[in-house]
C-alpha cells in the first residue's frame, strides 16, 4: 500500500510504486482536473504542486510522490491562486481549457518564486507548459495582471 | 469502416418553426424548434422527453432564473457557447450573469447544421453564420412568450410591457422574473411572426461578454470527454500498425496479460486492444503485445518517392476547374514568366486532449461519451459496428480539448475503434478508450501532403495577363459521407478553395487538379484547403510584386479593386502596422503582408521578423479581420492571436513525414507546437460590420505562415516555397 497525501488529505493506494502520479490522480482518485496530454513531461498539462514546487505527475512515480504534499489544480489555495485564477477569469485566457490547469499550477509556482515577472521570466518559468489554441499572448497578460493585484 | 450516409434518410430541412417543449420540468420555459418529419432514423430520444430537459429544445429558463442555451455546437475553444448563449440573451433581454450552456443530444431534426446539414455537426467555420437568424428567433420569440404572458396575467396591454435584464415589468409598478413567469409563459402561444432587434437597439452584441466557459476551466471542474467515469469502466489503449494500411493478422498477449491490472486483450480492425483497470495498466499492457500484421495493401513509400510522384503527375494536365478566361492565350501575351513550385507537407492537428471516448453497451442501446464534433455520424458509427438502430446510441457531446478538425472526422475513427472493443467484449463493461499523444501524432487523418506549381504570366507593364494552377493532393471529401456535397466532376473544392475562389481579379485564369492515392488517411485541419492555398497564393503574390516592382500592398489593392470589403481589410491592417512609414530594418529585420479569405472571413496580417543565420524571431503580427457582424470581439481577437499561436510552429518546422511508410514523428519533441518564448506580440484590429457574421475559428490561419515568410524574403531575399521553413527560434 502506498500513501499519497493529496490537497490535505491521505489516501491509501494498492498500487505499483511505479505507476505514474498522473495516473493515480486521475484513475484512482478521480481527480479529473489535472490532465494527460504527453506523457513524457513535454507538455506540462499534468503539473502538480509537489511540496510547492511544480512537478510534470505523468513522469513521476507515486512511490516517489510519498510523504510529499501533492495538491492538485483542485485543491489551490491562498492568495496567490486566487490572483491567478482571477486574472485567468477576467482576461478570458482560456480556449479549449485543457492544458489551462498545468498553465496555472505552472504560473503559481512563478508567481511564489518571482513576484514581479518580466517578460523574460515568463518566457523561462512557462516554457514547459504547451497550449495548443495558442493562449500565450493571454498567459503573460494575466500573469503580469496577478503580479500586480498580488503587489 | 466505410460510414454510408446514403443509408440515411434525406429531408427537406427548408420547412422550420418553433415550439415549445413538449414535456418541461415542472414550472420551467421551454423553447425548440421543430422540423415535420419523420425523426425516427436519428433521434436519440422519441416521444416525451424523460430526462431533465426536452431534447428538442434550444432554451430552457428554470424557476430560479437561469437561463440554459442548449448548444447545438460543439466547444472546442472556439467560443461557440459564449456567442450562441449572446444571441439568444440579446434578444430575450436576459441578464448575461444568468446564461449557462449544456450541450445538445444528437437530433439533426432539432439541431441541424443548416449549412452543411442534414446533420448535427459543427465545422467549416459555420456555427455563427449558421445560427445567426435562428439563435435570436429563438431568444425573440421566448421574449414575446413572456412579454404575452405578463400582459394577461397583470391584465394590462403589451405595449407597455418591457423586458430588461431578466426582469419583465411595466409602467404602473408590476414586475416578475423570468422564472416567477416561466410557468405562464409556458401556457402562451408560439408567435408566427417573430421580429428581431435592429442592430441598434443591440446591448449584447457586439460587447465583450465573459466567455460561458472560463470559470470551469480554470478551476479543473470542466467536464472533457476524457474525465468521465463509469461504474465498472475499462480503459483501452490499441497498438496499430506502424504503416498506413495494414492489418493485424495475429497476437501473443502472454506478456501483457501477466501484467497486474490487465484485464483482457481484444483484436479489432485496426489494430489490437488491451483493457486494463486504469490508463497505466492499459498503456503498459499495449506495450508488451506482440503483434502480426500483414502490410500487403500498406503504405511503404518514403515522403520523397510520394512527392516524386506528386512531381510526376503535376507534370501532366489535370482535371480542369472551372477557371476564367483563357490563361494559354494570356501566357502567350506575357512578356516575362513566373513559375513557382510548392511542397506543404502532412500536418497532424495534435489537440492538447488526446482523442478518447466512452462507450457504454445496454441492453436496449448503448451511450457514447464524447467530444462530438459530428454528432451524427458517431451516432451513427457506432450503431452500424454495435448492429443497432442509431437512434438505440445516445449521445453525450463534452468539452473538447482542442480539436482542429481531428474530432469531426466522417470516419469517427476512434468512435469506431471503441465500438468494436466494446463488441468484442460483448459490452460487459463501460470502455473507455484512451489515445496516447504517440497514437496521435502517429494516427493519421492528417492535413493533406500537396504539392502546387505555378505559373504567372506578366506584361512588360506588370500586369498579371495569366495565372496558370495546379494543385496535386489526396481528397479529403472523396469516400466520406460528406463526398457529394464537396466532389464534382472529380475535383474535391477542398483541394483548390483559396485559389479557385480568389478574392484576386485574375481575368485569364486556370486551375486543374491532380487526385494523389495513398493508404495515409487525410483529414480537414484548421482552415482546410485555405491551410496550403493561402500560403502559396500569398507568396506568389509578393513574388509578383518583387518582379514587377510594386509596393506589395499597392499590388493587393489593385487586384481587389472591385472587392469593396476584402480593400477595406488590406488597408485597415496597413495603416495599422504603419505600412507607408519606413520600417527600421536594421539587421535581420524584415516585414511582409498576407491577405486571405476563408469561409468568408477576410483576414489581413504584417509580420515583423529579426533573423540570425540560424533564426527568426516573430516580432509582432499586426492583423485585420472583416467577419462581419463581430458577435463577441473578444472572441474574434481570441482566435485571430490562438490561430497566430497555432499556425507558427507549422509556418516553421511542423511536418509529419514517411520512412518507407513509417511516420518519423511522434510527440511534441519532433512535432513541438509553439511555446511562451516564441509567441509575438499580437494587434488584432476589427472592421466595424454590420454584415452578415462569418466564420472566426479557422480564417486567422492561412495568412500567418506566408506573412512570415515574405518578411524573411524582405529581411533576406530568401524565398521559402515550401514549408515548414525550418528555422530555429532563439532559445
Amino acid at each position: 500500500m502506498i500513501t499519497l497525501n493529496v490537497n490535505g488529505e491521505s489516501h491509501q493506494f494498492d498500487v505499483s510504486p511505479e505507476m505514474p502520479l498522473l495516473w493515480a490522480i486521475r484513475d484512482k482518485l478521480n481527480l479529473t482536473g489535472t490532465k494527460f496530454g504527453c506523457g513524457h513531461a513535454m507538455c506540462g498539462a499534468c503539473v502538480v504542486h509537489l511540496d510547492g514546487e511544480a512537478a510534470r505527475s505523468c513522469s513521476i512515480m507515486v512511490g516517489e510522490a510519498a510523504g510529499k504534499r501533492i495538491t492538485t489544480i483542485e485543491g489551490i489555495s491562498g492568495p496567490v491562486a486566487e490572483a491567478v485564477t482571477h486574472a485567468w477569469q477576467s482576461l478570458d485566457v482560456v480556449q479549449c481549457g485543457y492544458c489551462q490547469s498545468g498553465q496555472i499550477m505552472s504560473a503559481i509556482v512563478l508567481l511564489n518564486e518571482n513576484k514581479n515577472p518580466t517578460d523574460e521570466d515568463i518566457n523561462l518559468g512557462m516554457e514547459g507548459n504547451i497550449c495548443r489554441c495558442g493562449t500565450y499572448v493571454r498567459i503573460r497578460r494575466a500573469i503580469h495582471q496577478a503580479a500586480k493585484a498580488l503587489a | 469502416m466505410r460510414v454510408n450516409l446514403a443509408t440515411l434518410p434525406f429531408f427537406d430541412f427548408s420547412r422550420r418553426e418553433f415550439l415549445k417543449g413538449a414535456a418541461a420540468t415542472a414550472g420551467a420555459f421551454v423553447l425548440g424548434a421543430y422540423i415535420p418529419f419523420s425523426r425516427e432514423a436519428f433521434a436519440q430520444e422519441q416521444g416525451p422527453a424523460k430526462g431533465p430537459y426536452d431534447p428538442n429544445l434550444f432554451l430552457k429558463i428554470e424557476i430560479d432564473n437561469s437561463v440554459t442555451l442548449i448548444s447545438k455546437h460543439f466547444e472546442m475553444g472556439q467560443g461557440v457557447t459564449t456567442g450562441l448563449a449572446t444571441l439568444v440573451a440579446e434578444e430575450l433581454d436576459a441578464d448575461w450573469s444568468a446564461m449557462r450552456f449544456a450541450f445538445a443530444p444528437n437530433d439533426p431534426a432539432v439541431y441541424n447544421n443548416l449549412v452543411f446539414g442534414p446533420v448535427m455537426g459543427t465545422g467549416g467555420s459555420t456555427s455563427m453564420a449558421e445560427s445567426w437568424e435562428q439563435a435570436r428567433k429563438v431568444g425573440a420569440a421566448a421574449r414575446m412568450m413572456f412579454v404575452g404572458a405578463a400582459a394577461a396575467k397583470w391584465n394590462v396591454p403589451a405595449s407597455g410591457i418591457k423586458v430588461e435584464m431578466g426582469v419583465i415589468s411595466n409602467g404602473s409598478g408590476h414586475r416578475a422574473t423570468f422564472g416567477e413567469l416561466a410557468a405562464d409563459a409556458m401556457k402562451t402561444p408560439v408567435p408566427t411572426e417573430i421580429v428581431l432587434k435592429p442592430p441598434q437597439q443591440w446591448q449584447l452584441i457586439g460587447t465583450r461578454l465573459p466567455r460561458l466557459d472560463s470559470k470551469g476551466k480554470t478551476t479543473g471542474t470542466a467536464v472533457f470527454a476524457g474525465d468521465i467515469r463509469r461504474p465498472g469502466m475499462l480503459t483501452a489503449v490499441v497498438r496499430r500498425p506502424e504503416q498506413f494500411g495494414a492489418k493485424p493478422v495475429s497476437f501473443d498477449a502472454s506478456e501483457a496479460k501477466k501484467l497486474a491490472g490487465v484485464v483482457d486483450v481484444v483484436q479489432i480492425s485496426r489494430g489490437v486492444a488491451v483493457l486494463g483497470t486504469d490508463t497505466w495498466a492499459a498503456m503498459r499492457g499495449c506495450d508488451a503485445l506482440k503483434v502480426t500484421w500483414d502490410a500487403s495493401a500498406a503504405e511503404k513509400r518514403s515522403t520523397s518517392e510520394i512527392l516524386a510522384e506528386y512531381r510526376q503527375l503535376a507534370g501532366q494536365p489535370g482535371l480542369v476547374a472551372p477557371g476564367r478566361g483563357d490563361a494559354a492565350a494570356g501566357m502567350a501575351r506575357a512578356a516575362k514568366t513566373l513559375e513557382a513550385e510548392f511542397t506543404l507537407p502532412y500536418l497532424a492537428h495534435a489537440p492538447m486532449e488526446p482523442l478518447n471516448c466512452t462507450l457504454e453497451v445496454h441492453g436496449d442501446g448503448a451511450e457514447l461519451w464524447s467530444g462530438c464534433q459530428l454528432q451524427s455520424i458517431d451516432q451513427l458509427v457506432t450503431a452500424q459496428v454495435l448492429g443497432l438502430k442509431p437512434g438505440q446510441i445516445k449521445i453525450h457531446t463534452l468539452l473538447g480539448g482542442g480539436s482542429f478538425g481531428r474530432r469531426g472526422n466522417p470516419m469517427a475513427d476512434w468512435v469506431v475503434e471503441v465500438s468494436e472493443i466494446a463488441k468484442a467484449i460483448k459490452g460487459r463493461a463501460p470502455v473507455h478508450l484512451v489515445w496516447t499523444r504517440d497514437d496521435d501524432i502517429k494516427g493519421g487523418f492528417y492535413r493533406p501532403l500537396v504539392l502546387h506549381r505555378v505559373k504567372v504570366g506578366l506584361a512588360a507593364n506588370g500586369t498579371i495577363t495569366a495565372w496558370q494552377h495546379r494543385v496535386v493532393g489526396q481528397s479529403i471529401f472523396m469516400g466520406t459521407p460528406f463526398e457529394r456535397m464537396a466532389v464534382k466532376n472529380g475535383i474535391d473544392a477542398s483541394t483548390i478553395e483559396g485559389v479557385i475562389d480568389t478574392s484576386y481579379e485574375l481575368t485569364d485564369f486556370a486551375v486543374d487538379v491532380h487526385n494523389a492515392k495513398s493508404p495515409v488517411p487525410v483529414l480537414w485541419w484548421r482552415s482546410v484547403g485555405h491551410s496550403h492555398t493561402g500560403y502559396v497564393m500569398e507568396t506568389v503574390i509578393d513574388e509578383i510584386a518583387q518582379a514587377t516592382g510594386k509596393d506589395p500592398v499597392a499590388l493587393r489593392l489593385e487586384l481587389l479593386a472591385k472587392q469593396p470589403r476584402d480593400a477595406a481589410v488590406v488597408r485597415l491592417v496597413a495603416e495599422k502596422a504603419g505600412w507607408n512609414r519606413p520600417f527600421p530594418r536594421g539587421k535581420g529585420r524584415g516585414r511582409g503582408f498576407a491577405y486571405h479569405q476563408s469561409f468568408g472571413t477576410r483576414v489581413g496580417m504584417v509580420a515583423e521578423v529579426s533573423l540570425t543565420p540560424e533564426t527568426v524571431k516573430i516580432e509582432r503580427i499586426v492583423a485585420a479581420v472583416d467577419c462581419g457582424v463581430a458577435i463577441n470581439p473578444d472572441v474574434v481577437t481570441a482566435q485571430i492571436e490562438g490561430a497566430i499561436g497555432f499556425a507558427l510552429s507549422t509556418a516553421l518546422r511542423n511536418q509529419v513525414t514517411l520512412r518507407e511508410g513509417v511516420v518519423e514523428q511522434r510527440n511534441f519533441d519532433d512535432y513541438e507546437p509553439t511555446r511562451m518564448r516564441e509567441m509575438p506580440e499580437v494587434e488584432v484590429h476589427i472592421v466595424g460590420s454590420q454584415e452578415w457574421p462569418s466564420g472566426i475559428g479557422e480564417p486567422g490561419v492561412p495568412p500567418l505562415a506566408p506573412a512570415i515568410g515574405n518578411a524573411i524574403f524582405a529581411a533576406t531575399g530568401k524565398r521559402f516555397r515550401s514549408l515548414p521553413m525550418g528555422l530555429k527560434t532563439l532559445a
